[in-house]
């Protein structure tokens, strides 16, 4: 009854309510009822234009049943576009619309193709005109599916480009709030794939590419390249030839006067795709070789300004000759064919080095375009004929005396060392020479740096001249002893230290590994019986070295293992045989005991143990740690020792002894999660009392991480409730009073951290003992820089790369749990130990990530401010170090305080002259950093934090920071004159800034 | 200070073109005095006060006010030298220069450190 009522108000909610009904119930309907359905709705379509809307949407839900008899689609579709002006309805109507001609395009293909052009024909008609994004991006996407499930386009081709380029580029800002999220780059990328989406379109596109191209919108620029190359992709000669003369001078013109890097990338992967495209294309004989002209036509357009190396379009010139080349083999030989010789002939003729590199840095690139072709190809490369040349240009380089230059012809080498077949013998034995000799002997640290470098990522290709030829060479050079005539002690020291630096750059490959690894050891024990004993930054060189080679030789398992087997049992037996010696009271071998000897060594047995697979780890581990609780010596070479070896025995004479824990925690502590460690609850209880009674801090602080990083990996259960109760029992008498208060402090931090680490409940108990302590006068600052280890990545324990179970976002959880505990404690401590909570806050904070504290920021940001007046210079330092990157990342928030931190930023670059009146020793010696209670450089390091955040306060917006200007600049040409280069330098940097 | 200047014409700066040498600065710390001489490149080089400028801006940003600012050509090396002298000397037409914002532009321009 409503249906037929006169009045199209009352008809429409009726067809209203039969739409929303089909809407659900569509699946459900037999093939008859929906050709009855149709045929009503069909006719309604003609009726007044307020029910139109509902008819749509009834047609839609038909249009999804599976059961509409063939060739109803058609008519409706035909029924739409002559029955419909689809541009003047509203926005959901018309997306009514394009979800019917989806869905009939997704279940009647071949219906809607017997309609041929028709169908394209009402299809344009239908989206000509069409302004809303939403809309867009569905009709888009119809466009795209007609080119590419080939339906009939007809004489429309034109119409259809028209009808969807007339959007480009696109020019489209999504209002704020904009609940349907639709980027610009949505439909950038819709629109690109459309037009990129089929060759017919190349005649129109491009003449519309080149214009946008000319205009001086950025973005048009941009957009237009990004098409471009992606039209390269289906393009053939046949679309781009027309257009080719016109293309190259617009990129041309880019290249050479932008001043946008993006638009510069942007347009050498154009003309990248486009030389690609071009070489793709099959030749037939008798037409023209388009590549060969277009090429011929960039060279000639770029070739001569090679030859002016200070001038501003040499690099660009070179660029665009280096994109070309990189498209194909063809081009490659094509360009380099003409643009090598010519580098040479230039490097030849010009004698200032700064225009020799910038020459061999263009020719580098063109080398390094060579390595993507793989091997040499014999009959075809020009790079073979010219082998000569560019051996002697290279060669040449490497003695200039410029470092720039040499910097340059060493990368060079590496690459023609990477091709295969590039150099003969004799030239390979001359780069090895000339390698050892910048290595070794070259003044210039870069340089020497470089050529090691160069060395090990050489060895590996050539591993018999490099073992044959250099490691000799080097071993030679390190057991040359005494200096030689006219050398200084100086000079010899650097040259033992470059040669063991050499020895581990070239151990890169295991042949080469199997002849440095015993040099290295030699040399070790050389050092340490020899006369020189004393000599730490020997030991410690060694130690880096072999460190350098254990990091080369993890990812090979048998080279892992032989450096394992090598190395651990004799860096043991040397540290034992030293403490030995230390216990009956001998002064020789005392240097190899100093904590930074060892410290060097943790990094070694470490890196050696980390990549070991569970079984042979397992094998090893059933010798190391006998050899700790029992004094099983036995398997270490050399076995020979005047007493016996007991680290964890009682005794006076034992100290020496027991600092080798921290070769035990090296090892034990990166060995695999999965490998058994024999008798540890006997090792736990052993590692608990060393640290809890050791008087020395270097053992009872290697003790306790032993001890936190075997709990930290130790099975979940009762074995470790018990250890840890144990702990815990040990821990709170010593710590609330007694002289071991420090050492059950150091203990609680590391157990903390190994436990917050694992989530293990018994952590958050922990952390409230650590958050009292702050308020202790005693342990309190030493508690709150406690929390900095607690969050840090620590080097040697406790960290991922030796295994440890270490949760994600740890960090997170912790600061959620405890910085409202440390704010609270902060308002309720009193005056003396305030300062604690703010620094173990700011330690918090510092290493939290970013994207977490800037979240959290306006909270905490009074609290900042107040930790900048804190008088502690640690307080300060963090804290200023913790808003530094704020200040870079979350600007609007911070652009709300900007007074405060104008204002206290530019105290505290100054301060140190107002603290530096009370008399403090200008501290030049390198006193160790305890000694000189408020160490001077923690001023100069404050002030530089300041200048720092004076600096990145830049980065707010320039409103806020208008006011401030004047006095910020005046404020600023105080430090300017500060007594130390590195803060100078830091005002000058932030001054010129403002 | 000044070797990172951008010449304002060659993808190089100051220091690779030797427009100006560790040898041609003369810096006095005591009486506070800081002398520059700088080569351009070419005597007819229409840049000469731009640089000149550009020197002499970095400086006045970067130096404690007690120095005094010495910034000129060196000897022989320009065809009009002294003109160009002249007005690096004058102080209110440096500020002048310094007020125009196109100027600033430039001069900043040079000034900005490649990364």
């Amino acid at each position: 009854f409503c249906l037929e009522n006169t009045d199209p108000r009352t008809r429409g909610r009726g067809i209203q309510l039969l739409s929303q009904v089909l809407l659900q119930c569509y699946s459900l309907l037999h093939e008859k009822e929906v050709l009855h359905l149709v045929l009503f709705y069909e006719s309604r379509l003609q009726d007044h234009h307020l029910v139109i809307p509902s008819v749509l949407q009834g047609l839609r839900a038909l249009s999804m049943c599976e059961v509409l008899s063939p060739g109803l689609a058609v008519s409706v579709l035909k029924a739409i576009f002559q029955e419909v002006h689809v541009q003047s309805l509203l926005q959901l109507d018309r997306h009514t619309v394009y979800s019917i001609i989806t869905n009939f395009m997704s279940t009647r293909e071949e219906e809607l193709k017997g309609l041929g052009a028709d169908f394209t024909f009402g299809f344009i008609q239908v989206m000509d005109g069409e302004k809303d994004p939403r809309n867009l991006l569905v009709a888009f996407q119809i466009v795209r599916d007609l080119i590419a499930k080939d339906y009939a386009l007809g004489p429309f081709v034109e119409e259809l480009f028209e009808v969807t380029s007339c959007y480009f580029p696109v020019d489209f800002t999504p209002p704020p709030n904009d609940p349907h999220g639709i980027q610009r780059e949505d439909l950038i990328l819709s629109l690109r794939a459309v037009l990129a989406s089929t060759p017919q379109f190349a005649e129109f596109l491009l003449p519309l590419l080149i214009e946008k191209l000319d205009s001086e919108l950025q973005s048009a620029k941009l957009d237009s390249l990004q098409t471009l190359t992606a039209c390269c992709a289906i393009y053939g000669q046949k679309e781009l030839q027309e257009f080719l003369p016109s293309l190259w001078s617009s990129l041309r013109r880019e290249v050479f006067q932008t001043a946008s890097e993006k638009i510069e990338t942007e347009c050498l992967a154009a003309l990248h795709a486009l030389s690609a495209c071009l070489s793709r294309s099959v030749l037939s004989s008798d037409s023209e070789d388009l590549l060969d002209s277009f090429l011929s036509s960039i060279l000639q357009d770029c070739r001569h300004h090679l030859c002016e190396p200070d001038m501003k379009l040499v690099w660009p010139s070179a660029k665009l000759l280096q994109a070309a080349a990189g498209a194909s083999l063809r081009t490659y030989h094509r360009i380099t064919r003409s643009v090598l010789p010519l580098l040479l002939e230039q490097y030849t003729k010009h004698t200032q080095s700064s225009q020799r590199r910038t020459i061999l840095e263009m020719l580098l690139g063109f080398l390094e375009l060579q390595q993507k072709w793989g091997h040499l190809e014999e009959d075809e490369s020009t790079l073979l004929s010219l082998q000569a040349p560019v051996c002697s240009v290279v060669f040449s380089a490497l003695t200039d005396s410029s470092v720039q230059l040499q910097l340059v012809a060493i990368k060079a080498l590496t690459v023609l060392g990477s091709l295969q077949g590039f150099l003969s013998s004799s030239d390979l034995e001359l780069v090895v020479d000339h390698l050892i000799r910048l290595a070794l002997h070259e003044e210039d640290s870069q340089s020497s740096e470089a050529a090691m470098e160069a060395a090990g990522s050489l060895a590996p290709i050539y591993p018999k001249v490099f073992s044959g030829r250099m490691v000799p060479r080097l071993e030679e050079e390190l057991q040359s002893g005494r200096a030689g005539k006219g050398e200084s002690y100086h000079d010899h020291c650097s040259l033992r230290q470059r040669c063991l630096q050499a020895l581990a750059a070239v151990s890169t490959h295991t042949s080469i590994v199997r002849e440095t690894v015993p040099v290295l050891l030699q040399h070790l024990q050389k050092v340490q019986k020899g006369s020189e004993a004393g000599n730490t930054q020997d030991m410690v060189s060694v130690c880096q070295s072999l460190h350098r080679v254990a990091l080369q030789c993890q990812q090979d398992v048998e080279g892992c293992w032989y450096f394992h087997q090598m190395v651990v049992p004799c860096l043991l037996a040397v540290a034992v045989q030293a403490a030995m010696q230390e216990s009956t009271h001998t002064q020789l071998g005392k240097t190899l005991l100093e904590e930074e000897v060892l410290a060097a060594m943790i990094p070694v047995i470490s890196a050696a143990t980390t990549h070991l697979s569970p079984e042979l780890a397992a094998q090893s581990v059933s010798h190391v740690v006998p050899l700790f609780l029992d004094g099983e010596v036995s398997f270490l070479p050399q076995n020979s020792f005047p007493c016996s070896f007991q680290p964890f025995g009682d005794g006076e004479c034992l100290e020496a002894q027991r600092r080798l824990v921290a070769l035990l925690m090296a090892f034990v502590c990166s060995l695999p999660r999965n490998v058994a460690i024999p008798q540890q609850e006997w090792l736990l209880r052993e590692l608990l009392a060393l640290s809890c009674s050791c008087n020395c801090p270097f053992t009872a602080t290697t003790a306790a991480k032993c001890f936190a990083g075997l709990v930290n990996k130790h099975p979940a259960g009762q074995q470790l409730d018990e250890i840890l109760q144990l702990a815990v029992n040990r821990m709170e008498p010593s710590l609330a009073e007694g002289p071991c208060r420090t050492q059950a402090l150091t203990l609680l931090l590391w157990v903390t951290k190994a436990l917050v680490l694992r989530y293990h409940p018994l952590s958050a108990c922990l952390t409230d003992k650590l958050l009292g302590l702050l308020g202790d006068t005693e342990l309190g600052p030493a508690a709150a820089d406690g929390f900095s280890l607690l969050m840090a990545e620590s080097p040697d324990v406790l960290h991922k790369g030796c295994h440890a179970d270490v949760r994600i976002m740890f960090r997170q959880r912790f600061f959620t749990d405890n910085v409202p505990k440390l704010v609270q404690g902060f308002h309720g401590a009193g005056p003396d130990v305030k300062a604690n909570y703010l620094k173990g806050l700011s330690h918090v904070l510092n290493h939290l990530p970013k994207p977490v504290l800037v979240t959290e920021l306006p909270t905490l940001l009074s609290l900042l401010l107040e930790a900048l007046s804190c008088s502690d210079h640690v307080v300060q330092l963090s804290t200023l170090s913790c808003l530094q990157p704020l200040l870079l990342e979350a600007p609007q928030i911070m652009s709300l305080h900007v007074d405060t931190l104008v204002t206290k930023f530019l105290n505290l670059t100054s301060s140190p002259t107002m603290v530096r009146a009370p008399p403090l020793p200008p501290c030049h010696t390198p006193l160790p950093h305890s000694l000189c209670c408020p160490d001077p450089c923690l001023f100069q390091a404050v002030r530089i934090a300041a200048l720092r955040c004076a600096h990145a306060l830049t980065s707010l917006p320039t409103p806020v920071l208008l006011p401030y200007k004047a006095r910020v600049i005046r404020a600023l040409a105080r430090p300017l004159d500060d007594k130390k280069r590195l803060v100078r330098k830091e005002a000058v940097a932030a001054r010129g800034e403002w | 200070l000044i070797r990172s200047i951008n010449d304002p014409e060659h993808p190089l700066t100051l220091e690779e073109l030797n427009v100006v040498e560790q040898v041609r600065v003369k810096v006095n710390d005591a009486e506070s005095t800081v002398s520059v001489e700088f080569t351009p490149t070419i005597p007819h080089c229409s840049m000469a006060t731009l640089i000149g400028l550009s020197i002499k801006v970095k400086l006045l940003r970067s130096l404690p006010e007690r120095f005094k600012l010495d910034v000129h050509i060196t000897p022989g090396t320009h065809a009009s030298e002294h003109a160009v002298n002249k007005q690096l000397a004058d102080k209110e037409r440096v500020a002048a220069a310094l007020e125009n914002s196109h100027l600033l532009e430039v001069v900043n321009q040079c000034l900005s450190a490649r990364s």
